[in-house]
């Protein structure tokens, strides 16, 4: 596949981010990769997406697409190698998108405010957030699944890069705060997708590896810090 | 084998009207359960437990939430009347912009009809500067589909009822037509299509009812 008209601008230890490369690495689908600095975007990313400014976003040929769950569809839509991302199912997709939704809008933010947290109030009430939809989503991947060991079934889909793109940082926020939030006496359905999906071979190519996430933010701690003296 | 089709909405709700307006387009026949949201019946609950919200889409005893999920789900169930396009590009184009109107265009001109004064104008403002990317896209264009309406005119379809309703309540400009020349035009050709404008409640109810929802708002800040 030719790599000269496909770019994704994106940032490596960025969720959203990974969430495509999951789906471009899982259809094979060679592109270059330009990392974005989020304190200084660039003229490229301004223009690709004066909407939102944000990370990531696909360049096929001149044409922007925004927004990674609307890249991981596109990505999808566009290229038949390898195994679709999404269900063949009308009702499966639907069930998908829901909780894709679900996901990104009401449960995402919750990890990255516990973790940044400096008060201990605001801590239990998000812990209890993340613990109750991780419980949800524990009774979507059963339903989805279908006793298979994935959300997409045999093989990994939609749903699965979806989740699957916050587990990195999932396990920095318990190191951070200490607590067991995937923590599989309580959900142990999903402590074993999550243990499966972050061995796959295509996803430890891409998923960052926790120290290093570690490693940044305690960095971006410290930077707030300082300039909040 | 004969489907069932139910609709759970309320009767002034736009996000409800999305989903009447593509079974209508799709000529399929539906029941409609009409919800009071200040007393949710057991159903709603049943099928939506997780947002407890209209509109719900049931088809054949399983549930479907999410207007644009439901949207998506109707034109990719039964095939004739195309709602998003082809080609994967405009596709991801549609479904952009969709999502775009839900979180940039929408919550601010709520805002602006639950506050007054800086807020209001605040909300007005942020309006007006994200519409301007959507008169852009309906340049050649009748619709936002093209030639007929599609999947990307019903997200935004609750633009071409409800913002006059919202401005004769408020006195406020959002849409006018010396700036929004496109986007005038395709509320009124979308509004006169058959297919929606038998839809939609009398305006008067509509005044009422969006009154209703700004007086309790105000009340709380005075």
């Amino acid at each position: 596949m030719a790599t000269s008209n496909l770019k994704l601008l994106g940032m490596w230890a960025c969720p959203y981010v990974n969430r495509a490369q999951f789906a471009l690495k899982i259809k094979s689908i060679e592109y270059e990769f330009i990392e974005e600095n989020p304190y200084n975007r660039s003229d490229i990313l301004v223009t690709s997406n004066p909407f939102y400014k944000k990370i990531p976003v696909l360049i096929h040929g001149d044409k922007p697409i925004c927004e990674s769950l609307i890249i991981v569809q596109y990505v999808d839509d566009n290229w038949a190698t390898g195994p679709s991302t999404l269900p063949s199912d009308a009702y499966d997709r639907a069930l998908a998108r829901f909780w894709a939704a679900y996901i990104s809008d009401k449960w995402y933010p919750s990890p990255k405010l516990l973790r940044e947290a400096q008060v201990e109030d605001e801590k239990t009430p998000l812990t209890e957030k993340i613990s109750a939809g991780l419980l949800l989503l524990e009774e979507a991947f059963v339903k989805c699944s279908k006793g298979k060991p994935y959300f997409g079934g045999d093989n990994i889909g939609y749903l699965d890069i979806v989740l699957g793109s916050s587990l990195a940082w999932l396990k920095v926020t318990e190191i951070v705060v200490g607590i067991k939030l995937l923590d599989q006496d309580k959900i142990p359905t999903l402590s074993g997708w999550a243990d499966r999906f972050c061995s796959d071979e295509d996803v430890k190519d891409v998923l960052p590896e926790t120290e290093k996430l570690l490693e940044l933010h305690e960095k971006i701690q410290a930077f707030v810090r300082d300039g909040s003296k | 084998m004969a489907e069932e089709l139910k609709v759970f909405r309320t009767w002034s709700s736009p996000f409800g009207f999305r989903i009447v307006h593509a079974l209508k387009i799709k000529g399929l026949e539906y029941e409609t359960i009409l919800e009071d949201l200040s007393n949710k019946s057991d159903l709603l609950l049943k099928y939506n437990p997780i947002y407890k919200k209209i509109p719900v889409l049931v088809h054949n005893g399983k549930p479907i939430c999410e207007s644009l999920v439901i949207l998506e789900y109707i034109d990719e169930t039964w095939k004739q009347c195309p709602l998003l396009p082809q080609h994967p590009y405009d596709k991801a184009m549609a479904r952009f912009w969709a999502k775009f109107g839900d979180d940039k265009i929408f919550p601010p001109i709520r805002s602006a009809l639950f506050s007054q004064g800086k807020e209001q104008e605040e909300g007005v403002a942020t309006a007006v500067g994200n519409l301007k990317f959507i008169e852009e896209l309906l340049k050649g264009k009748k619709f936002f589909g093209g030639d007929t309406i599609g999947y990307l005119d019903l997200a935004f379809g609750w633009m071409a009822n409800l913002i006059s309703i919202l401005e004769e309540i408020v006195d406020m400009k959002l849409v006018d037509a010396e700036t929004f020349p496109l986007l005038s035009a395709w509320m009124s050709n979308f509004s006169a299509d058959p297919v929606i404008k038998d839809c939609w409640p009398p305006r008067d109810k509509m005044v009422e009812r969006f009154k209703g929802f700004r007086g309790p708002h105000l009340k709380k800040v005075a």
